[in-house]
């Protein structure tokens, strides 16, 4: 028996993401919410869901706080206790985990956690000083070191280090591009050749365009239940098995290496050992591609590979749709998009459909367990999450 | 240097605005904090000293920034990086004095120290930056 269930998932939603023209945070929330109600008939929203957590990054794009309750609000789910968490990057990992911490207490039976941003409606510079805000003012911010910066100062560690290659890296946007075309909800669904990623205009070297997450609209929702009462509400239920979650300095510049994430290693150690799994028995992941040379990180922390190993695993393509274990699926953040606050739980929801067997064109065949990596800044806060099908 | 100079970012500025390069150092576990801060976070003892921070280091890793924020926009491309002090502490900032293509991970660097009008606005920092030694 691999795992004990924590939670189950018994529904999820997700609003299509990308630039998402005149709805509102709350109204890209409601269209999340809308599929996850849809999908579960048996479930009573207004009666059954007894709290709300909703992961959200900034309210400097719309000038507008408080999510927690606007949330509720707009799904329906006054006056039902409700709170924003945030983790920057993480917000919505942080939300999962604090929906996790909420049901096991036994203190609620049925509970929501979701995320959301809106962030098209601002220009490029304004998103960059708002993304910035997740990195270290005094220190990082005030010396003009950007957040494609951060991962670019990683990459360049990551290179000298071990000989990664810009090559390498492009290679895992080439795939997260063509997982993105074959992703009816995915801000960009075309496949990009190597040759452009390549060529693509230099933003932090040895960052290019294409090495870096998309600036999307997007809102993600779950709801998640006791174990015990999931056949109440689907046939399908997926459960959470291991749950993981960490904080490291807000100044990257303090940390031991630059070349891997600690919070995100020990966030994988706790779900692994929760779970009573090992790397080698995931089937599908969502990792977090905000720059490609997180996702190669990313393989190397969750012991998909080993240290320094990451660039080849990616060019020999075995985190590909039908490679040793394919990994971001859904397109990733690199071309489902990257709504912030939405993302941790937007993976959850990729992993959900994989594991329900309703990921249509990118299904990972008998897929049974999967996991979720959500990286907040540049690694000050992680969570991992490991679920397996009923 | 006394005991109620406060171990914080604000002082650590200060200090630098006044031509010094100082950190918090714990008396009890040794670690030199850069920035100072109030609370050891090793051993939580809330008792430092001050000690002179090494103006040599070298770097680290770095990147060439070329899509800046609004304020530093005029000034790109431009280099940052991650400077490990000759004490180990580590301290980034941003490269100058040098050809872009010729910074190397290893080089040997040396602290610069900024000004800051004192009629600005807050923060009243100083944007210190690394040249080659």
């Amino acid at each position: 028996m691999k795992g004990k269930p924590l939670v189950s998932i018994v529904s999820a939603g997700l609003s299509k993401f990308g630039k998402i023209e005149g709805l509102y945070a709350r109204e890209l929330f409601a269209e999340a919410a809308k599929e996850a109600y849809e999908r579960c008939p048996n479930l009573n929203p207004k009666k059954d869901i007894q709290a709300l957590f909703v992961g959200h990054m900034g309210e400097s794009y719309e000038h507008q706080g408080h999510t927690g309750a606007t949330a509720a609000d707009w799904a329906g789910l006054l006056h039902i206790p409700a709170i924003r968490t945030e983790g920057a990057c993480a917000s919505s990992g942080a939300a999962l985990r604090a929906g996790i911490y909420a049901v096991l207490s036994g203190l609620c039976d049925v509970v929501m956690v979701g995320g959301v941003e809106k962030m098209t409606h601002r220009t490029t510079p304004e998103v960059t000083e708002f993304l910035a805000m997740a990195s270290d003012y005094p220190f990082e911010q005030w010396h003009g070191i950007t957040f494609p910066g951060l991962f670019a100062l990683m990459a360049t560690a990551h290179m000298h280090k071990y000989g990664t290659t810009e090559k390498q890296m492009a290679m895992v946007a080439v795939k997260n591009h063509y997982h993105g075309s074959l992703n009816p909800k995915a801000h960009m669904q075309k496949e990009v050749t190597l040759e452009t990623a390549l060529s693509s205009r230099v933003i932090a070297w040895p960052l290019k365009l294409y090495d870096c997450s998309l600036i999307t609209d997007g809102a993600s929702c779950l709801i998640l239940t006791k174990p015990e009462l999931a056949k109440k509400y689907t046939d399908t239920p997926v459960h959470i098995v291991g749950s993981g979650q960490a904080s490291d300095t807000i100044g990257m510049y303090e940390r031991e290496e630059f070349t891997s994430l600690k919070a995100a290693k020990l966030a994988a150690k706790k779900a692994y050992e929760m779970a009573n799994v090992k790397p080698e028995d995931i089937d599908v992941a969502e990792v977090h591609d905000c720059f490609t040379i997180a996702e190669i990180i990313a393989y190397e922390d969750l012991g998909f590979c080993k240290p320094g190993e990451g660039g080849h695993l990616a060019e020999k393509g075995e985190t590909k749709l039908g490679g040793r274990i394919p990994i971001n699926t859904s397109g990733g953040l690199k071309a489902k998009g990257h709504p912030v606050g939405a993302t941790g739980t937007a993976q959850a929801y990729e992993i959900y459909l994989q594991l329900t067997e309703q990921a249509e064109k990118r299904q990972v065949k008998d897929a049974e367990i999967g996991l979720t990596h959500n990286v907040g800044g540049s690694g000050a806060t992680a969570a991992v999450h490991i679920y397996r099908r009923e | 240097m006394g005991e109620q100079i406060p171990f914080t970012i604000e002082q650590f500025y200060k200090h630098m605005l006044q031509g010094k390069f100082i950190g918090g150092k714990c008396k009890k576990c040794g670690k030199i904090h850069l920035p100072p801060r109030p609370l050891c976070d090793k051993c939580f003892l809330n008792e430092f000293e001050w000690v002179e921070l090494p103006k040599n280091g070298k770097l680290l890793t770095y990147t060439i920034i070329h899509v800046a924020p609004p304020q530093f926009q005029g000034m790109a491309p431009y280099a940052v990086g991650i400077v490990q002090l000759e004490n180990g502490v580590k301290i980034p900032g941003m490269i100058k004095g040098i050809a872009l293509e010729q910074i190397k991970i290893g080089m040997p660097l040396t602290i610069d120290f900024g000004t800051c009008a004192a009629t600005q606005p807050w923060p009243q920092w100083p944007r210190y930056s690394f040249k080659p030694a």
